[in-house]
């Protein structure tokens, strides 16, 4: 396996369910983290609603796989950036979101929140600093 | 230059593969190297040999099958993905206990570990999608 640390970006742009973007982008996501790169995601425009809080899929008959955001600190993957602008064309606030924390082994394993929440400006910056943006 | 691609959408409903193709060959035209064409989403159906386009219409699986042919170039069509849509290549096929396999010539069925790895290995990582 390669030597190289890589920083990789997940952009997540649409909602969960209706299309199979979402779940197939987490699946990278997840096979990526055994890679040991510097891995983080990002979520704007719809992609938003991925992490809404209380995802019920039952009627539509699909998997729901909204549990998998918060394991994902199993995985390394602690930072989770969210658009504010894209929370606030679509009247949502960061309280509907799902609570997403890791534990940080260098703090007591104290649960921090892996849910950082940036202006289009930061994301911009956020974006501009990766080296592989992968954009789903 | 070391380029990898990704190819997130089908042929013909989307222009992502018509616009990679035409990427990939624009890149081999200056002198770069393309590490590997990955596959995903609903692009892994780029790579069955069961499309017949309209014959006034350009094939895109042919497309993709000769530029692998005449550059060396690694076609990667993600596993899982492939397996939700269909694409199966002899060794899935008999695995699965399907009747067939319909992967096109100059393409493989790999993990997703070969896109993380493109995105280690290259220089520039391009996805197109919608």
């Amino acid at each position: 396996m390669s030597e190289t640390k890589k920083k990789f970006l997940y952009v997540n742009r649409k909602a969960p369910y209706g299309t199979i973007y979402a779940l197939e982008s987490l699946e990278v996501v997840l096979i990526g983290a055994a890679f040991e790169q510097h891995v983080s995601l990002a979520f704007i425009d719809d992609g938003v609603y991925q992490l809404m809080d209380g995802q019920d899929t039952a009627a539509a008959g699909m998997k729901n796989f909204s549990k998998t955001y918060k394991a994902l600190g199993d995985y390394e993957v602690r930072k989770l950036y969210v658009e504010r602008e894209s929370l606030d064309e679509r009247g949502l606030k960061v309280e509907n979101l799902m609570p997403v924390t890791y534990e940080d082994e260098d703090d007591d394993y104290a649960e921090k929140p892996s849910l950082i929440v940036v202006d289009r400006a930061e994301m911009s910056k956020i974006i501009a600093a990766q080296d592989v943006v992968l954009s789903f | 230059m070391r380029f990898a691609i990704v190819v997130n959408e089908g042929p013909y409903t989307h222009q992502a593969s018509d616009t990679a193709y035409q990427f990939a060959r624009a890149v081999l035209a200056k002198g770069h190297e393309i590490f590997r064409v990955f596959f995903y989403h609903d692009g892994v159906n780029n790579g069955t040999r069961y499309t017949v386009p309209p014959q006034d219409d350009r094939n895109l699986q042919k497309l993709w099958s000769e530029l692998a042919e005449s550059h060396k170039l690694d076609l990667v069509v993600c596993i899982a993905a492939a397996q939700r849509r269909g694409i199966l290549d002899a060794n899935e096929a008999k695995r699965q206990g399907k009747d067939g396999d319909n992967i096109a010539p100059g393409f493989r069925i790999s993990g997703l570990g070969q896109l993380i790895e493109a995105g280690i290995e290259a220089d520039r990582l391009v996805v197109f999608g919608d």
